[in-house]
């Protein structure tokens, strides 16, 4: 238990003491502890997160769906500079330059789909992050937690809406953000930014139509991962002047 | 005897106390709310996945149209996330900047609610003279941005740029001039911190107008005590914040508890209701004005004495001066990186909050290393509260879901995102 900072120290001590095998990894980051919780133990984690007084986590502020598709990618070689010449710009059908007829096939990764909690004691004055991937990517299931935080109620609505990811238990897992018989998931990594559908009025038919989508995609900056020396080992430092 | 059936009715989506585009469908026995089922997303525009698509800095602009009424505390949390994985530390001037234009942004919103809300119970005077205050702020939002309500000004290592040496004055017009003229630009002579505090000396009377019209007023306590109450407990189990939980008598606020910016230095109260219904909470919050302006002052103070950068100089993030540009390559050069690409941020994942008018307002950032976040989630406040809806209209009559919706603080910029 030395990985941590001294801040997170008695946090995380008590965190392995209660939930034990249930946590499939603990890291920091930024000062911020996060609780990767498998799937099966999800729940009655939650239950204990809550009501054990070591932890007493009262709150859950957040909870919100992550697409892991495409981690890491980028459009633009920086590595190995400009031996091909000017033509390494971005022109493939990078993030958000795609249609929906042309939109990518999601690969066979790992974990694509996880929940992310942000849970807040104020007994104990902390904070906690805790995720929870979904087995399967192409049916994303997890327990839902509102018996345990009743706050959760719109969050799961909203991954669900946004993600697909179906919370069993949920009693109410309508959509909540997009319009009434939307198709699709649309925050989903392979969901083209311009959207599908267009909505109008139609001064003929006298009523409401919708279209496929007219505009271009036009994503301006090309998608960059530098990580040469200057952005990683030398620590950013603000002198001022 | 005919058989006597429930009536649904459609609150919204366009209803002037519905505070924006609300669709509410309310179940009514008589008039009796049985249900409240409030559909959302007819502002959805999907910041998050637009953020996805653009450098870091281009979707600061965005964060002040989430909750249009207080815009810079929207872009602090989204600062202070992209700063955290940056890891680095503005200026301290910056800071205490921050710290001026969040009271300053909280006015604005509780100024906005209090004349909002009185309007929708009926009280139409409130609502002048709290926009004949708000104009005054925005004036000061408009003169150190350059807008008045969307400003960009926090950028990752600072602000902008520094307070304007001078406020700017109101020109002469056929409807503002002479005797008229002078009061309005009486302020304006000096720098903006004179304004400010010239604002702040005269608020604290304002803010005993606005209670002499409301907080004895008997139409006033009948549409709000006992409106709405929640109990500590179930305020925390529906993820309340802000003046919404300490209405309820829950001492929590992320300025005191979890101190950002410069907040561990300046010295202010916390009110605290203890009925949770929706008296408390106007208590709650036209306390929290006069608190505001106490921590203004302070801030005007120190930032008066002491001049300095107000954002890091490292052109990694934050441009070089213009004149710099002129006559140097690599500022030039970092100039047109800086614009065109952006920064690349560390790979890693933080969730950055402060204390919104609202609530707590956070930010959850996971950058994979490129100049572009890979997801960003707003925790907007408005939305855990409205999603309480059902539980605290059950059983109110109809004309309490105005009384509800207004002491809320609904704002559906935040809420769809």
């Amino acid at each position: 238990m030395t990985q941590f900072s001294s801040r997170n120290q008695a946090l995380a001590q008590s965190l392995s003491d209660i939930l034990g095998e249930r946590i499939a990894s603990m890291t920091e980051h930024c000062g911020q502890l996060t609780v990767e919780i498998p799937r099966d133990h999800w729940l009655d984690a939650a239950w204990l997160l809550r009501d054990e007084p070591g932890l007493a986590f009262e709150q859950l502020l957040d909870l919100c769906g992550v697409d892991y598709l495409g981690y890491g990618d980028d459009e633009w070689e920086t590595a190995e500079a400009t031996g091909t010449g000017f033509s390494r710009a971005a022109d493939e059908l990078g993030p958000g330059r795609f249609s929906w007829e042309e939109r990518p096939e999601a690969g066979e990764i790992q974990n694509r789909f996880a929940a992310v909690v942000h849970l807040l004691s104020l007994k104990h004055n902390r904070r906690l992050r805790i995720r929870c991937y979904a087995p399967d990517n192409e049916f994303p299931v997890l327990p839902s937690l509102i018996e345990v935080w009743n706050s959760v109620n719109w969050y799961e609505r909203e991954a669900f809406d946004l993600y697909g990811i179906v919370f069993e238990g949920h009693p109410d897992l309508r959509r909540i953000m997009t319009d009434y018989g939307f198709i699709g998931h649309p925050f989903r990594k392979d969901f083209p930014l311009i959207g599908n559908v267009t909505v109008r009025y139609d001064e003929d038919k006298g009523r409401v139509v919708y279209e496929p989508v007219e505009i271009e995609p036009r994503v301006t900056v090309a998608r960059v991962v530098r990580r040469d020396s200057r952005y990683v080992d030398e620590k950013l430092e603000g002198t001022g002047s | 005897m005919s058989e006597i059936r429930n009536f649904t009715m459609n609150f919204g989506p366009q209803h002037p106390a519905a505070h924006g585009v609300l669709r509410l469908i309310l179940e009514l026995d008589g008039e009796t709310v049985v249900r409240a089922d409030p559909h959302v997303g007819l502002l959805h525009r999907a910041t998050e996945k637009l953020a996805e698509s653009k450098p870091f800095n281009h979707s600061i602009g965005y964060m002040d149209r989430l909750d249009y009424v207080s815009m810079m505390c929207n872009e602090h949390a989204y600062v202070m996330a992209i700063e955290k994985l940056l890891n680095i530390e503005p200026p301290e001037r910056a800071l205490w900047i921050r710290t001026m234009f969040d009271e300053i942004t909280r006015i604005l919103n509780h100024l906005m609610w209090i004349g909002s809300n009185a309007l929708d119970l009926g009280a139409m005077a409130v609502f002048l003279y709290a926009f004949r205050e708000r104009e005054n702020l925005m004036d000061v939002y408009e003169a150190v941005s350059g807008t008045r309500m969307h400003a960009t000004y926090y950028r990752p290592g600072g602000v902008y740029r520094d307070l304007p040496e001078e406020m700017p004055k109101v020109a002469e017009t056929r409807w503002r001039k002479g005797k008229e003229l002078e009061r309005i630009n009486a302020w304006r002579q000096g720098s903006m911190l004179d304004f400010i505090e010239a604002f702040t000396d005269d608020f604290f009377t304002r803010v005993d107008d606005y209670e002499t019209l409301l907080t004895d007023n008997r139409i006033w306590k009948q549409r709000t005590v006992g409106i709405g109450a929640m109990s500590p407990d179930r305020a925390l189990q529906m993820g309340f914040t802000g003046p919404m939980l300490r209405g309820s008598g829950v001492e929590w606020d992320l300025r005191k508890k979890q101190p950002y910016a410069k907040y561990r230095e300046v010295d202010f109260d916390i009110p605290v209701g203890s009925n949770g219904d929706c008296y408390d909470r106007y208590l709650v919050r036209v306390e929290e004005m006069r608190q505001s302006a106490k921590i203004i002052k302070q801030c005007i103070a120190w930032l008066r004495e002491n001049p300095g950068p107000v954002i890091v100089r490292n052109f990694k993030v934050a441009p070089p001066k213009r004149e710099e540009m002129k006559d140097d390559m690599e500022a030039l050069i970092h100039h047109f990186k800086l614009f065109t690409e952006g920064y690349c941020v560390p790979e890693g994942e933080t969730y950055a909050s402060v204390e919104a008018p609202k609530g707590e307002f956070g930010c959850y950032l996971i950058s994979d290393g490129a100049n572009k976040p890979f997801r960003v989630h707003l925790r907007a406040p408005g939305y855990a509260h409205l999603a309480s809806m059902n539980e605290m209209a059950k059983g109110h009559m109809l004309a309490d879901i105005a009384a509800l919706i207004a002491t809320q603080d609904i704002v559906f910029g935040e809420i769809d995102r």
